[in-house]
Parts: structure tokens; sequence; C-alpha cells
């Protein structure tokens, strides 16, 4: 700070008449900023801060412009696309099994969630739905219930850590990390698995993967007992999530919003429930409800969601142990045109084609090689048309709506993302609250950045 | 006793004939030609001469199935209440793989928007999404905007689609209705261009303020570099073989 920077000298020029007063600031304390007896004239300014998009509560890169006056909130805008990846168009140039791989990695925390809503719809424009072996049905949704606690870990966790609680951060966190191990034993990644593709599942369940998925479910109870002891009837979590970010069912309507935002007001709408895919129907579990329309009730909506999932969970396990005793049992469709031809298994160098498909293209049949590399290089052809199928991701309606041209890539693919639609609810959260509520506001929609700008 | 001659087949009137099935396939647009788009080399793969035409557009005949009717029948009540007409305001009515498209005209589209929100027996309450499509082959109908709505009322779900052409790409804003659709405008207009009058602040959301073009049209190259890899030079996806 200089004393002759005409900004903070308190001298009226001509940028000061044009624009307010303006204030270099760089480090300094804020009271040597402030002249004596600017206090006053602060405090009735409209202030505009600009947070983000490098902020660690902001779930990633968004950038709010708040407009401040004292601690109130009058004006929060969204400002989106600093991590637009190009996703969508990416998958034109890409065959429609390599699509899984790019758009797995929209909304990273519920990567199986955004394969799931592609695969969902590719099948649907190949006329395949009825056709997927029960197997890979099952192993679908046990992946998408354990993707759906690991997503709602990494809300909450990281909530509590933006409210300075650093053991809710721990004890969510360790949770969610034995779910991605579970991934990792069973497709090879924690993140961005590119395990559902059209037709089926990569790979059947590793040897040891049920045992360590019953290891799993026989520990979380525990876990989930611990983090509901630790927030439930927490003082200080209360009075920062009870009455914050009020929205109740006509703010949801108008706005669309659908997910844990639209449960928390009171609608127990869930797709699983009410337009089912994959057989939900023909499982057991509840959709958990709130009428507080707050922050709080958003969290009881979510950690009763992860309780309910664990009964999926164990469900799936249950049906897949009464299939043990059927050979050859498919996790992908019996349709050759479709259906990779070979078992993936896990090599040295990665996921590749098992060794005996290799041996057998190689060694025994030039056409299953001819085959192979028709399907391979250039992939199946889907009949032209739109889908459009959604399903219940964990943070709400997720979409993908697919057109096809006739050929073996996708003509457009377009991802309807829950957090991209639900961050235009921030200013209807946010205005007119306080400016530590802002973070709770957020936090309470659960965005990835990855999933809005894709 | 011997049998009556069957009838000679008539080939002007039967449509059946293969020759003939296959005519009308003939006559629809070329879209490309050739081969896994490999241009400046000889063509040795005997496909060069392959032509790949347009799939002609689809229209459904009543009766729809399922709900689809009722749907239907509520949004022609309901427009003939404001004087307008069913047919006036949606162009086609496509089910296809059970879903249900109406291709609405644009003009028509707050309207038709408005009744699908408003009215009891449609009550469309959940905004789902726009998308944008862009065929640069359909003369006339090149930009495409697909709405996608969801009753909760009824369980009922439909989608609306739009087209605009190139020359003229503009579409209303049915902000005014579904105050949700004000972002996937946004996006729509940065991706697509398609311009939607009538939105309170139609600036790119995705892209940087300054940006140039609009990358999801199929005009706008998809960039990328050679890259080499153990010893061998991939060059970028949008140059390699096409087998589309």
């Amino acid at each position: 700070m200089t004393t002759t920077n005409p900004h903070v000298t308190g001298a009226a020029t001509d940028s000061d008449a044009a624009e307010g007063r303006i204030y270099d600031v760089a480090g300094e304390d804020w009271d040597k900023v402030v002249i004596a007896g600017d206090e006053d004239r602060i405090a009735d300014e409209r202030i505009v801060v600009n947070m983000g998009p490098q902020h660690p509560s902001t779930h990633g890169v968004l950038r709010l412009i708040l407009t401040l006056e004292g601690e109130t909130v009058v004006e929060a805008r969204a400002s989106i696309g600093y991590l637009h990846t190009g996703i969508e168009k990416s998958m034109e140039f890409r065959t429609w099994t390599q699509g899984t791989t790019f758009i797995t990695r929209a909304d990273y925390l519920m990567p199986l969630f955004n394969e799931m809503a592609y695969v969902l719809s590719v099948e649907r424009l190949l006329g395949i739905e009825d056709k997927i072996p029960e197997r890979a049905q099952l192993i679908r949704v046990l992946m998408l219930e354990l993707n759906r606690i690991a997503s709602h870990l990494g809300g909450i966790g990281p909530f509590g850590m933006e409210l300075g609680a650093t053991t809710i951060f721990l004890q969510g966190l360790r949770m969610r990390e034995n779910i991605l191990d579970l991934f990792e034993l069973i497709t090879g990644l924690r993140m961005n698995h590119a395990f559902i593709r059209p037709g089926g599942v990569a790979q059947d369940l590793p040897p040891g993967g049920i045992e360590a998925i019953r290891d799993f479910l026989r520990k979380s109870p525990a876990w989930v007992h611990d983090l509901r002891t630790l927030i439930d009837a927490n003082p200080v979590f209360r009075a920062r999530t009870r009455g914050i970010a009020y929205m109740d069912l006509e703010g949801c309507m108008s706005l669309g919003v659908t997910g844990p935002m639209l449960r928390a007001a009171g609608l127990p709408w869930d797709l699983r429930k009410s337009q089912p895919y994959l057989g939900y129907e023909t499982f057991e579990f509840s959709v958990p409800t709130e009428t507080t329309c707050d922050t709080y009730g958003r969290y009881l909506v979510r950690i009763g969601e992860v309780e309910e999932s664990l009964k999926l969970v164990e469900q799936c396990l249950d049906r897949l142990a009464d299939r043990s005793n059927i050979a050859d049992d498919p996790v992908m469709i019996q349709d050759a045109k479709i259906g990779w031809p070979a078992r993936l298994s896990l090599g040295p160098d990665g996921m590749g084609p098992s060794p005996e498909h290799i041996a057998h293209i190689m060694g025994q049949s030039m056409e299953a090689l001819i085959h192979h590399f028709k399907l391979v290089t250039e992939g199946f052809r889907v009949p032209a048309g739109q889908a459009y199928v959604p399903i219940e991701s964990p943070k709400g309606e997720l979409g993908c709506h697919v057109v096809s041209d006739g050929g073996t890539k996708p003509y457009r693919a377009h991802l309807r993302d829950p957090s991209f639609h639900h961050m235009q609810a921030v200013s209807m959260l946010c205005e007119g609250g306080n400016l530590a509520d802002v973070i709770p506001a957020i936090a309470s929609i659960d965005p990835v950045i990855g999933g809005v700008d894709r | 006793m011997t049998q009556p001659p069957a009838p000679e087949p008539d080939a002007t009137s039967n449509g059946h004939l293969p020759a003939k099935l296959g005519e009308e396939r003939l006559a629809a647009p070329v879209v490309r030609e050739g081969m896994f788009g490999v241009e400046g080399t000889p063509d040795t793969s005997g496909y060069g001469r392959l032509q790949v035409r347009r799939p002609p557009p689809l229209s459904t005949p009543r009766p729809y199935g399922g709900y689809f009717d009722t749907v239907a029948d509520a949004l022609g009540t309901a427009l003939e209440v404001d004087g307008a007409a069913f047919d006036d305001a949606v162009e086609r009515v496509v089910v296809e793989r059970g879903e249900l498209t109406f291709h609405v005209k644009r003009e028509k589209l707050p309207q038709v928007a408005d009744k699908m929100l408003h009215d009891p027996e449609l009550r469309f309450e959940i905004f789902s999404g726009v998308s944008g499509v862009h065929y640069p082959n359909e003369t006339g109908r090149e930009l495409r905007a697909v709405y996608h709505l969801l009753s909760i009322t009824h369980n009922r779900r439909v989608r609306l689609e739009v087209s605009a052409p190139d020359a003229d790409p503009h579409v209303p804003s049915v902000t005014d209705v579904y105050p949700a659709a004000n972002w996937h405008e946004r996006e729509t207009w940065d991706f697509f261009g398609i311009v939607f009058d009538g939105h309170p602040a139609l600036t790119r959301i995705e892209m940087p303020d300054d940006w140039l073009g609009h990358p999801q049209r199929k005009d706008y190259p998809l960039g990328g570099i050679p890259v080499e890899y153990r010893g061998t030079k991939v060059p970028p996806p949008d140059e390699r073989r096409s087998y589309s």
C-alpha cells in the first residue's frame, strides 16, 4: 500500500465518482485500508463478492457472484463453464461402446449412473431392452446402489468439513473409501469405470467379490450409525442447517427440481418406484422423505437413502447367490453383433481381452478374429432415432438424450445432468439469507461441477 | 380339373414387389458418399461408390397406444379453447420405442408449452431439459430443439421437438412458462446457435463469453493433434476412419 495511490487516500477522483469508492486490497489488514470515518459509508454500501471459481467450499470450479448488503446476500448468481470439457462433442467421434468411457467422467461422484443413463438409452434405440441377461441387470443394480452410497457420502462428508467438522469428513470418507476399494476390485478402477456397456456389463464379479461386498455390508451399519450419532442431533450442525436454504414443494415444481431436494419437500417421487427400470419394482426398499424443505431435511433424506441402498445391495447379493449354481451365466447380451466377444480380464497392463479369448481368435478361428476386429474397430450400428431414458441418480433425474443416424457413433448424446439443472435454484436458496449460509445452501444441492459443465 | 391360373403379378399397382420397395428408399436424399471418410488416397476397398441415404421422416398414425392418445386428445381440446387446432400446432406425431414426440411448429411452441403445464389433463410440471440437435442435411429444418417434459400428476412423459432453419435460427423461449428452461436454453444457444426469442438473458453458459462459433454444430470441427504412440502417429479423432 502506498500513500500515493488515489484509491486509498480517500480523495474523490473521477473514477470514484463513476464507480463508487474503489479499494485496492493486496493482503493488508482491512482496518488499515479503510480510512477512519469511512466505516459508516461501507455499512450502507452494497458489496459484490466474487466467490470462486477456486473456492474449496463450492464443490469444484463453481463461481458465485454475490451482492451483499452487510452480511445479507441480496443477489446470488452462479457462473459455470470452468470445467467444460466437451464430453458430448467428443462422443460424436467415438463408437457407441467407447461413449461409456467419456460419459462416465461427467459427474465423477456418480460415474456408474452416467454410464447407466447412456447405456439404457442406447439399448432402447437398439431394441434390446428385454434381452439383457438377468445377471447383468443384478450386477448393474448392485453397482448403482453402491455408487449411490458413495455419492451421498461424498456429499455429506465434505459438507461436514465445510461447516468446520473434520471428523464428519473423515467418517464419511472412510466409508466411501471402502466402496471405492470394492469398485477397484470389481472394475479395476476407483472412478471412471466404463463398466456398464451397451448389452450388459464389462465383466463378471471377480472371485472373492461377493465376499468383499458382504464384508462391507457387515461393517457399514456401524459406520452409518457413527455418522448419524455425529450429525443428527449435533447442535452446531442443526443450527447451521435447519431452516437454511428453504425451498418448498411449489418452488421445487416450478424449477423442475428432483431428487433429495424434492423428497425433502415431502413428495416421495423416486423414478425407481414410479417409472421402474432394471427391475427395481421387484426389490424391497422405501423412499425416505422429510417435510422440512431445508438443508437439514435434505441431509436426512440422503442418509436415509444410504440405509435403503444397503438393503438393496444385500438383496442383489442374495439373488446373485441364488444364481451361483447356474453354469456359464452371461453378463453380456448373447447377440454376437452387439455383445463384446471377449470375456475381459485384468492383466499386468490393465483390463483387456482374456487370454482364452486371445488364444481363440489368434490360434483357432479366423472368423472369430474378423468378428472381433470388426466389432472393436468399427463397432455396431444403432438404428436411426432418438431415445431419452431417465434414471434416479443420487442427485435427481439423470437422463441421456441419444440420437442415432443409423451409424456406428452417436449422432448426438446429451446428458441431462441434475446438478446443472439444480444450480438454477441457487438464487432462490441463497438470496435473503446470510453470507455464511451460502455454503450449506450449495452443499444441500450437492452439485458436482464435472456433471454441471460436462 | 385344372386350377384357375394365378393372377399375373401387376408390376404397376403392387407396391410390395422388392423393386418397388427399394424405390422409395432410393428417392431419399444422399447424405454421404464413399466409405471410411478417407480422402486423398486411392480407393482399394471397393466401397468407394457407397451411398448412404437419409432415413425417411417418421410419422405415426392414430391410435398411438397407451396414454399417448389421451395426451394428444387433451392437447387438442386445450388448444381448441383458444381457437387453435391440434393439426395447426403439431406438424407430426411420432411414437417410437415407447416414447411420444410432438413435432411442434415453432411459432406455436409457447402456446403448446403453456397448455402442457396448465391444462389439468396434461399437467407436465417438471421441465426436464432442452437438447439441441443439428442436422445439416435436412434443408430448412437443420436446427432442432428437443424438450423433455414430465408429469408427476399423471406419471407421463412427452417430448416436444421444434425445428428452425440455419438461415433463421430463432425459436420462441419457453422461460415464461417453465422458468427451469433458462439455463438449458442458454446452453442450447451456446452450443448450437439457436436464438431463443424472449429469453431474459441469452448469454453463453459453458463456453467463454468471447468465444466464436457454436461448438456442437456439425460444421464445427472437433480439433486435435496427432499423438505418437508406440512409434506410430495416431491422427486426431475427427481425421480417423469413420465407418458411420
